[in-house]
């Protein structure tokens, strides 16, 4: 199964509505894959098939070996929809 | 749990500095008893430790801590700001609106904040909440919307 890490500074609340949402892609897309909400800091010692995060975050976890793809809106669904499209 | 009560709502807000903003988005949870007086610099501290990263969609930010930084119980307010404050966020500034989270480990947290993602999830209800100018227009949207 895949694993994807949805990312942000405290790894609670705003990586949670992102893991929220990116669950909801994933189940209308029929993809099977574990979503995990954690903190920038733990994202850069972990494995996973994609990290996605805020644009800002994003520059903190460059030397990632994990493909990171930055979201604008959190809470735009369409857009979550085509930033995992290329990825999953 | 409390999704934007009427006393967690503030309207017309003329604040012009990200601080102040947090702490005035974070004095409604004080002053309901959801949140002790160190959640709300602890949200202050979140943001100047690691930046705007809440400030999540254009013109809205989510600040928040972490559950063991004195939540009582989950819930969420909201500031309108009349104009907008920069962050920092080279996306998504400037912030007309602020909704501070409160959320416990719970399952209550998780439906606070699919509340919150399906009423911002839409852009028309963004731009009712920014122009709004009285409680009632909230109440109406958030009981016509099925969130």
């Amino acid at each position: 199964m895949k694993k994807v890490l949805a990312v942000c500074g405290l790894g609670q609340g705003t990586s949670l509505i992102l893991k929220m949402n990116i669950e909801q892609v994933l189940n209308e897309q029929g993809v099977q894959a574990e979503v995990e909400h954690v903190d920038v800091s733990a994202a850069s010692s972990m494995t996973a098939d994609l990290i996605v995060t805020s644009r800002e975050l994003a520059q903190n976890l460059q030397n990632q070996e994990t493909r990171v793809v930055t979201v604008q809106n959190f809470f735009d669904v369409e857009e979550i929809r085509s930033a995992l499209q290329e990825h999953l | 749990m409390a999704f934007l009560d009427a006393s967690l709502i503030r309207l017309k807000e003329t604040i012009s500095e990200p601080q102040a903003a947090i702490r005035s988005a974070g004095r409604l949870l004080r002053e309901s008893n959801y949140v002790e007086a160190r959640y709300v610099e602890a949200m202050v501290a979140a943001y100047e430790q690691h930046g705007p990263y809440f400030v999540i969609s254009p013109g809205i930010a989510v600040p928040h801590a972490r559950p063991e930084d004195g939540v009582i119980r989950p819930a969420v307010s909201m500031i309108q700001i009349t104009k907008g404050i920069r962050f920092g966020s080279k996306a998504n500034d400037p912030v007309y609106l602020i909704f501070a989270l409160a959320a416990d480990s719970n399952q209550h947290h998780l439906e606070l904040l699919q509340k919150l993602s399906r009423l911002l999830g839409k852009e028309e209800n963004i731009i009712r909440l920014k122009k709004a100018t009285t409680l009632g227009e909230i109440q109406n949207l958030l009981k016509g919307d099925s969130i």
